[in-house]
């Protein structure tokens, strides 16, 4: 009986398609909610980077867990950060097209 | 003997896996805006199934509490207030930056599978002191990473100061 569960670079391998998709949604995507969305991908192939080492490799297995729930914790602070961001940008440009956004207002 | 158990967590894991896969290729090939947070949605609640087999139940239900329960709504808050329906639909015009993000990407990700497979072996360290339990989390919270999280405690408070002062400026204006 193969216990597939167990092995450490299936994690590693869909961390790494986790990230690459990440990436590629990030300059696909024509939306500033859509880069955003793409960001929290990323994050959470980080995530499961940290718990995959935390289970298989590390010495102290509370160290991946807080590592990753600091990894929460920036990422929600970053999703309501930058979805008042967006909303401001809305209301002064009224447009979400990130091409657009091309001047700086001190 | 054939254990059951094992084969039902074993077919739940490759079930995870395909959740994981198939959400993060919805996210970000939606046509519809609202489409791709329900993708998001699916990848993270894939990816908390394959904390559980990690190890740590708390990190999964707190990967459900935190990214479904409120990243997700706040992305969903964020389209539904921000954009009209017609621009929350638009379609993603497709062609102009994909060739550029599948190139970025494969790069990206061929990388890393190599350096996974190739460079490095990894070692099972000997010493381990611990164990997953929710205790010996709090406890290296409290005691050995004490300032790490009172810092995120912090960040999290200008995090919400300034999601309020950003979003209310300019409501004046619009009154």
């Amino acid at each position: 009986m193969i216990i597939i569960s167990n092995n450490l670079n299936i994690y590693l391998i869909l961390a790494a398609f986790l990230f690459a998709i990440g990436l590629y949604g990030m300059i696909r995507h024509k939306t500033l909610i859509g880069m955003l969305v793409s960001t929290e991908l990323i994050l959470n192939g980080a995530g499961l980077n940290f718990m995959a080492f935390n289970k298989f490799t590390a010495p102290d297995p509370a160290v991946g867990q807080i590592i990753t729930l600091f990894i929460m914790g920036i990422a929600a602070a970053e999703a309501a950060i930058v979805v008042s961001f967006i909303l401001a940008v809305y209301r002064k440009y009224k447009t979400s097209d990130p091409e657009s956004l091309k001047e700086l207002i001190g | 003997m054939i254990d059951y158990y094992q084969i039902v967590a074993q077919i739940m894991f490759v079930a995870f896996i395909l959740l994981t896969i198939i959400g993060a290729l919805l996210s970000v090939n939606a046509k519809i805006l609202m489409h791709s947070v329900l993708g998001l949605a699916v990848c993270l609640l894939g990816v908390a199934g394959l904390y559980f087999y990690l190890g740590s139940m708390f990190l999964s239900l707190m990967q459900i509490m935190i990214y479904v329960g409120a990243v997700c709504i706040v992305l969903v808050f964020g389209i539904m207030v921000g954009f009209t329906p017609n621009e929350s639909a638009q379609k993603n015009d497709i062609g102009r930056n994909t060739l550029l993000g599948i190139v970025a990407s494969g790069i990206a990700g061929l990388g890393l599978v190599i350096t996974i497979f190739g460079k490095t072996s990894w070692e099972t360290s000997a010493a381990t002191v611990g164990d997953f339990s929710i205790e010996w989390i709090g406890e290296n919270l409290l005691l050995k990473y004490c300032l790490a999280f009172e810092l995120i405690s912090v960040i999290l408070l200008i995090a919400i100061v300034g999601a309020i002062i950003l979003a209310k400026g300019g409501r004046e204006e619009g009154l």
